[in-house]
């Protein structure tokens, strides 16, 4: 097959680099196909600014109807694959139609870059931020080179956080008062709390918090659910007697959480939930689940 | 089948659990051995999640627990060279909290928590305490204890105890105090619960289960006995209150019984002496259940011994005032918990009694309060059946007897008395037989009436027939050992002082009177010679004061001998109207001796008469006939108090008597026996010779008549016994110079003799005796001197 590779090779390589590529942090990006890859960080309102280099292949040249670089912000459902919602799209054009004979190295800046979606990977929606370089070209088709990057965005931390304490209980039967000492919590945060047992008349076998993902999709009709447990933290073994309580600490760090995403673009929204189940000597489960919020904080190192 | 099945399954899962925890530790040592921190804490909780079994009893649990505790020392050892795995600790404490399964979690925390310490990198208080709060998160009974105990025992060397290395300015004795307290607490919950747990048909095996576990829980306060910073003022403020309140509000039997003996065995007995209320005031809010008596008996006993320790605690004692604190608490124990069975009361007033008496011997009121008490519990309460209630109160009575070695003291204690009513009778005999053996063995001597009152109120189950006490079920042997013992009891009943040795005898002859027919047989004799002892004793006052001063007789002595005897008189009678009649035939002639001896002539006839009356009436048998007028016989013989009236009057009858005897040879004898109450061998004595003569006369023709006798109805003449008796009768008064008796009367006999015995010769024993006398006679006259000459005109 090599020659037919050969005969659809692009005659020209392009490569897109950034201006402070060296000092930028890279994070990993899992690509569709499941590999993961290095690439750049940014945030909303930051300048995003490189470099464009096209080299033709030896002895070629290329033609064409002029050459342009998009960034693009993109969500991508996955019942409706291929299919993009571009909720950003910024366009520089770099070249007139013309002739490209040898290496050309276009210099390209979009300054402080609105984009207030950051980079997600769910199991129903991708949200992807890319730079898009397109020579186009009348009867051949354009060439077309992509570059992830990804975008993170910080929030302070928040003003009012209140804890979240609740009483619940099936009569006769269980009642319990618990308590997570915040309701919005960043991603390296602890959840400190406990569990006041009031009532035990059940057997209970032991107690867990789970940290829930629910990502929904498509609105109305079409909406789509999906929930991941994505922590499951034993809280207690064994059954507590009436006046008990068990502490809670879990770390999330460890976890790979996401900040909650609320309504992103009429498109897709991501919230959290902390799910705290009993369970019972018949395996019966009894559980109460609470949304929390989870945001990303400034990282002070 | 079940059960078997049910061990073999143990087995198996126990070794499925050591395989599987030496499977994962393999890997671990691996993980360790190449640094990597990641695969280490991976297989760690790995290997630590096999303890997450619900499926062994305690006693496998702890083997599985044992193997990967030694490999958490492994681990322990790779956190504290953060070289190795370049984690600060700080890190490492969270790091290792990712875990999602609690128990593995809480193990490796413990094991990071106890290297944290160490590091110093965070106060030991503020570790400690997280550590023992994280803990609550498992609530498995078996499961909690055993991490509990895990914390406890790698916390052990880290607390900031006084002089630790782990004190500083924030941590102090006070936190390391906490620490354990909370985490002997939550310990005690998880125990506790144990009970509640799982179906009831197997309670009983849980039971036992538990109190295997029990250690783990105790250890805490082990530890806690050990910190060194735990001073008197702290044990009284913090440890021991709240210690109690655990014990009192768990609510559980076995808990409540193990810690508070815990409590009592752990910390120093000057602590429990200075803390005696608020220890006390716990017991009486402890279950019905618990075997407090037990418990607080263990407490005496560490404060008996303590006391005996040294002499120079007793103040503190005194200072405290234990016994009144310790009787309070007895009292209220027993108040509050109605259904404990009497022998627990008793048995804690046995205790009570034991400390009283190591600790305040001399407070003698004491003594007798307790008893008090005992008596009031036990009062109003039909007697005792219980068999050990039973043992105990003769445990709570002889304690003092043990003790004092001296029933005296036992004497002054008014309850004590009051104490054996309650026992059932056949208990209370052996009571008082022990009360008669420590006499006995003490050779106590008891000398005044009014203990004597006291005593034989103690042992009246001796003294008489108790209420309902048939005589049938009477072992005849034990009733004779124990009537013995009375007997020899009275001896020891005496008073130099004559006033008070009447008054004695009149006590003891009150009681013994009511003892009924089977007893006075044995219990009359001790009170007669007791009371002659006491006769001849004043005798000798009376006899002494005439030598100082003629004109003092009798004034001194308080009771005259006369009341003595009539007391006597009476006394013997009741005897022989109980068909005694031989002994009291000798008591009689005992008496009539010894008023003798006092010169009281009246007395002693009437004494005599009485003998005689006795012998006319109540003796009927032969043989005693014959046993009672050699006594007659005897007695007379020795008297030399009678006027000549009485005395013929006297020996004239008992000679009659002799004569009426049934048997010829019985007669024969008893008539030469009263050839002596014609010759006394004094210096003032009689010697009517020629009625000594006369009775061995009527004696040698009882004698013929007997061998006639013998020869009508056997066809053969008889033994020369009677004969040669006869013989040395004569030989008798021949010595002491009778003159009715000569040589030719003597020389006759022999020749008689020789000639009866020619005519039969068959018996031996007669023969030798003859033969022997004749010797004799042989033997005088060989001698020579004046006896000699006397002897040489007998012809033999």
């Amino acid at each position: 097959m090599n020659y037919l590779i050969g005969a659809f090779k692009p005659s020209c390589h392009i490569s897109i680099t950034f201006t402070d590529a060296k000092n930028r942090k890279q994070v990993q990006l899992k690509k569709e196909n499941g590999q993961t890859v290095m690439v750049p960080l940014f945030q909303s309102q930051e300048n995003i600014a490189g470099k464009i280099s096209i080299d033709p292949i030896q002895g070629k040249k290329v033609e064409h109807n002029g050459v342009k670089v998009e960034l693009l912000g993109q969500i991508e459902m996955y019942f409706d694959r291929g299919n993009f919602y571009d909720f950003t799209s910024l366009v520089r054009e770099l070249d007139v139609p013309g002739e490209i004979y040898e290496r050309k190295t276009y210099p390209f800046e979009f300054s402080t870059v609105e984009m207030p979606y950051e980079t997600y990977n769910g199991v129903n929606v991708r949200l992807r931020y890319v730079l898009k370089v397109t020579i186009s070209r009348g009867y051949a088709g354009s060439i077309v080179e992509y570059q992830d990057f990804v975008v993170r965005n910080y929030s302070p931390p928040p003003s009012i956080n209140n804890s979240i304490k609740m009483e619940v209980g099936i009569e006769d039967c269980l009642h319990i008062e618990f308590e997570y000492n915040k309701s919005k919590y960043h991603l390296k945060d602890v959840i400190i709390g406990k569990i006041y047992f009031l009532l035990v008349r059940i057997k209970i076998k032991n107690m867990d918090l789970e940290i829930r993902r629910r990502e929904s999709t498509g609105s109305g009709a079409n909406t789509h659910v999906e929930t991941e447990t994505l922590a499951k933290f034993e809280l207690m073994d064994g059954a507590p007697v009436r006046g008990e309580s068990i502490p809670i600490r879990l770390f999330l760090s460890p976890y790979e959480l996401t900040p909650t995403h609320r309504n992103i673009n009429n498109k897709f929204s991501v919230k959290y939930y902390l799910n705290l189940v009993l369970v019972d000597e018949e395996d019966r489960r009894y559980f109460k689940q609470q949304e929390i919020t989870i945001y990303r904080l400034q990282e002070t190192s | 089948m079940l059960v078997g099945n049910g061990i073999e399954d143990e087995e198996k899962w126990l070794a499925e659990g050591i395989a599987g925890i030496q499977h994962h530790a393999f890997y671990m040592h691996r993980a360790l051995d190449a640094n990597n921190l990641r695969e280490t804490l991976k297989y760690s909780a790995q290997m630590l999640s096999e303890l997450r079994t619900s499926k062994l009893s305690p006693h496998k649990y702890y083997e599985l627990y044992m193997r990967a505790f030694d490999e958490l020392r492994k681990l322990e050892m790779f956190f504290k060279e953060e070289s190795k795995h370049g984690v600060s600790i700080v890190d490492l404490y969270e790091l290792v909290q990712h875990a999602g399964n609690i128990l593995p979690r809480l193990y490796l925390l413990c094991t990071v928590g106890s290297v944290y310490i160490k590091s110093k990198e965070a106060p030991a208080r503020d570790v400690l305490k997280d550590l023992v709060e994280m803990c609550r998160g498992v609530q498995h009974p078996i499961r909690g204890l055993f991490l509990r105990s895990y914390l406890a025992q790698v916390s052990r060397d880290k607390l900031p105890d006084l002089g630790s290395e782990y004190e500083g300015d924030a941590d102090t004795v006070v936190d390391a105090v906490d620490f354990v307290l909370q985490n002997f607490t939550e310990m005690n919950k998880l125990w506790v619960r144990m009970h509640y747990q799982g179906p009831g048909q197997i309670r009983e095996k849980r039971e036992k289960e538990r109190s295997e576990l029990r250690d783990l829980v105790g250890k805490n306060l082990h530890v806690l006995g050990q910190i060194e910073g735990v001073d008197l003022e702290m044990y009284k403020g913090t440890v021991l209150p709240r210690v109690l309140e655990q014990v009192v509000n768990c609510k559980d039997e076995l808990a409540q019984y193990y810690l508070m003996d815990c409590i009592i065995q752990v910390f120093p007995d000057e602590y429990h002496l200075q803390t005696l209320e608020t220890l006390l005031g716990a017991f009486p809010q402890l279950q019905p259940t618990v075997d407090i008596k037990t418990v607080l008996s263990r407490l005496m006993d560490r404060l008996s011994n303590y006391a005996a320790s040294s002499i120079e605690v007793l103040p503190e004692f005194l200072q405290v005032e234990a016994f009144a604190k310790l009787s309070n608490a007895i009292g209220r124990v027993i108040e509050t918990q109605v259904d404990m069975p009497i022998v627990g009361v008793i048995a804690l007033y046995v205790s009570l009694l034991t400390f009283t008496l190591r600790v305040h011997p001399e407070r003698l009121d004491y003594v007798d309060q307790v008893l008090g008490a005992c008596v009031k519990k036990l009062s109003g309460k039909p007697k005792l059946e219980d068999n050990r209630a039973t043992k105990q109160v003769v445990a709570l009575l002889t304690a003092p007897l043990e003790k004092y070695n001296d029933i005296v003291t036992a004497l002054t204690l008014s309850n004590y008395p009051r104490v054996m009513d309650c026992l059932d009778n056949g208990t209370n005999k052996a009571m008082a037989m022990v009360i008669i053996q420590s006499i006995m063995n003490n050779n106590t001597c008891i000398s005044t009436a009014d203990k004597v009152e006291v005593l034989f109120e103690l042992i009246k189950g001796l003294i008489k027939d108790l209420d309902g006490t048939s005589v049938d079920e009477l072992d005849e042997e034990d009733f004779k050992d124990e009537q013995n013992s009375v007997a020899r009891l009275i001896h020891m009943l005496y008073n130099d002082d004559p006033e008070e040795m009447l008054k004695i005898i009149y006590t003891v002859k009150k009681h013994i009177m009511s003892g009924g027919p089977q007893r006075l047989p044995f219990t009359v004799p001790p009170l007669i010679f007791s009371a002659l002892r006491y006769v001849g004793y004043g005798l000798q006052l009376v006899r002494r004061l005439q030598c100082q001063d003629g004109d003092v007789v009798g004034e001194e002595v308080p009771a005259t001998p006369k009341q003595i005897f009539q007391l006597l008189n009476q006394t013997i009678d009741a005897l022989s109207s109980v068909s005694s009649p031989e002994l009291a035939l000798r008591l009689y002639l005992q008496c009539a001796e010894a008023a003798g001896a006092c010169d009281l002539e009246p007395i002693a006839y009437e004494f005599f008469t009485q003998a005689f009356v006795l012998y006319e009436e109540e003796i009927a048998d032969s043989k005693a006939q014959v046993t009672a007028i050699h006594l007659i016989i005897g007695t007379l013989q020795r008297m030399n108090v009678f006027g000549v009236e009485n005395r013929d009057t006297l020996t004239h009858k008992a000679t009659g008597y002799s004569a009426k005897l049934l048997k010829k040879p019985d007669q024969c004898r008893a008539v030469y026996a009263c050839s002596h109450l014609f010759w006394v061998d004094d210096q003032d004595g009689i010697k009517d010779g020629e009625r000594v003569l006369l009775c061995l006369k009527r004696a040698l023709r009882i004698a013929n008549a007997a061998q006639q006798m013998i020869a009508v109805t056997r066809g053969r003449s008889g033994p020369v016994t009677l004969f040669v008796e006869i013989l040395n009768k004569y030989l008798y008064f021949f010595e002491k110079g009778n003159p009715q008796i000569t040589t030719d009367a003597i020389g006759g006999l022999v020749e008689l003799i020789t000639t009866e015995m020619q005519s039969d010769s068959t018996t031996v024993a007669s023969d030798a005796f003859f033969s022997s006398t004749v010797r004799y006679i042989q033997f005088q006259k060989e001698k020579g001197g004046a006896l000699g000459e006397k002897y040489a005109s007998i012809k033999v």
